[in-house]
């Protein structure tokens, strides 16, 4: 099982600003739009492009919520394992807003579907919009694609790309496995 | 990845300490679930469950039918007071004629207990006992731990008494293995004819001065007087009673620290507990019912991810 480093934290760290201002460019002061990170992993990307905007952009306040998928999943009983939930914390309303869903890595697309269903709870946005760290292009199962991507990856179907954080996992690095 | 050690949900016995955990965990997120403004969830979209109550309930069969429609299942009801059971039809037959209509689980209630145990072992489908006979109601059980843990932090190192009824209650058993299992100090009070002989062996001190009791605990789940179990005269009065073990105002002013009031319902208001304690700050009774549905939900999403 061989890995190889795909994104260093350096690369990482200049992907993320010219995401957040590529945001800024659409969004510009945030007010009728909010962020949301997928849980489990989505979250991290979602905080760090949030602390990115207010803190070297100035944006003043930011709606970020955390959008848990599990109940909406397609594979439900599908597996050997049962589906595990993480936390749902999404403190407004979606209606009428417009919704920037962000996750780690667009691998089949069949979690961006369930994310689409379930932002359903919250009301029906005006807009809703993709941002995805690493979009691997060739292994879509749906029509899915993202508005924003920080690196596309054409990984084959044996292979895993591995997200680290700083934060959760000591460091920040993004690896190409080889399973 | 964690899953349940067990296919069927018959009683608190059958269950670890993990299980709990899990199931505790997931309620967490479907409490969140159930708060919002759209309260339905698509998991179990494909999952048919039965419910089937050989016996009266109103709370507990409003429960079952909230959590399973909030996570999409199809579900059929049957009360056995409409139903061929009237005809002669044994239980086994009944089941077996639902379950060919293509039905994945069962949840039941009958006067007998054993009665899941022994349907778990003759059917295929996944059974969630919702009170048999006097023997076991582990969702209660489960709901009621999971309001402790809410409103006190932990059920481990608690101090908990069940008071009233324990001989015909099946919600102090399962109350009794759920609290021993997470390790909080159970005592059981009422009066001595409505306390099983050898209750000791079941890691519980018995206590008959309520006082007593309350004084010692910090969470007091009151029971019902179930007239309809009682086939002699365990106490004189009703008025000797709740003289004796009714929680009022009066008696809770005078402890020196304020205890959780629970309650699984009906309440007999006047009997096992005043109405000024029932509507206080100290009841969680309504909190029980809300967590039903949020434990209820995570059981039959937990026993469905194991239906192939």
């Amino acid at each position: 099982m061989g890995q190889k480093v795909l994104l260093s934290s350096k690369e990482i760290n200049i992907i993320l600003h010219r995401l957040a201002c590529q945001l800024l460019e659409n969004h510009l002061d945030f007010a009728n739009t909010v962020l949301i990170g997928i849980q489990p992993r989505g979250t991290f990307v979602a905080e760090r492009l949030t602390k990115i905007l207010k803190e070297e952009y100035k944006v003043k306040k930011i709606d970020l919520g955390y959008l848990d998928i599990t109940f909406y999943r397609d594979d439900f009983r599908r597996g050997d394992k049962t589906l595990e939930a993480t936390a749902t914390d999404i403190n407004f309303l979606v209606e009428d807003k417009n919704v920037v869903l962000i996750d780690d890595v667009l691998y089949t697309g069949r979690s961006i579907n369930a994310a689409l269903a379930a932002l359903q709870s919250f009301g029906r946005p005006k807009e809703v919009e993709l941002l995805t760290l690493i979009d691997r292009r060739f292994s879509r199962h749906l029509p899915i694609q993202p508005n924003y991507r920080g690196r596309q990856v054409d990984a084959i179907n044996n292979e895993k790309v591995k997200v680290l954080w700083k934060e959760n996992d000591g460091k920040d690095v993004i690896y190409l496995i080889d399973r | 990845m964690s899953e349940l050690s067990v296919k069927h949900l018959l009683g608190i016995k059958y269950l670890n300490k993990k299980d709990i955990q899990l199931i505790f965990e997931t309620a967490d997120h479907f409490k969140e679930v159930i708060n919002r403004s759209i309260k339905k969830v698509p998991s179990l979209r494909d999952i048919t469950i039965a419910n089937i109550f050989f016996e009266n309930s109103t709370r507990t069969k409003l429960s079952f039918e909230l959590a399973e429609k909030r996570l999409s299942a199809d579900i059929v009801n049957f009360s056995a007071s409409q139903s061929s059971v009237n005809k002669g039809e044994t239980l086994i037959d009944t089941v077996n004629n639902i379950l060919s209509m293509k039905v994945d689980m069962v949840v039941m209630r009958h006067p007998n207990p054993g009665a899941g145990i022994f349907l778990s072992k003759h059917v295929g489908a996944s059974i969630i006992n919702a009170g048999d006979g006097a023997h076991e109601h582990p969702t209660q059980a489960l709901l009621d731990s999971y309001s402790i843990r809410e409103k006190l932090g932990d059920v481990a190192g608690k101090n908990v008494v069940i008071v009233g009824d324990i001989l015909h209650s099946r919600v102090a058993l399962s109350n009794i293995f759920a609290l021993k299992l997470q390790g909080a100090n159970v005592k059981v009070c009422g009066p001595k004819t409505l306390l099983p002989k050898h209750i000791e062996s079941l890691g519980v001190e018995v206590e008959t001065n309520l006082k007593n009791a309350l004084n010692w605990c910090d969470v007091a789940n009151m029971l019902r007087i179930q007239n309809e179990r009682l086939d002699i005269s365990y106490f004189p009065t009703t008025r000797e009673y709740t003289q004796q073990f009714g929680v009022n105002k009066k008696l809770l002013n005078e402890l020196d620290k304020e205890i959780v009031i629970m309650h699984p319902g009906p309440i007999n208001r006047g009997v096992e507990i005043t109405s000024d304690v029932a509507d206080s700050d100290q009841s969680i009774i309504l909190n029980q019912v809300e967590n039903g549905v949020a434990i209820r939900m995570a059981v039959i999403y937990l026993l469905a991810s194991k239906i192939k």
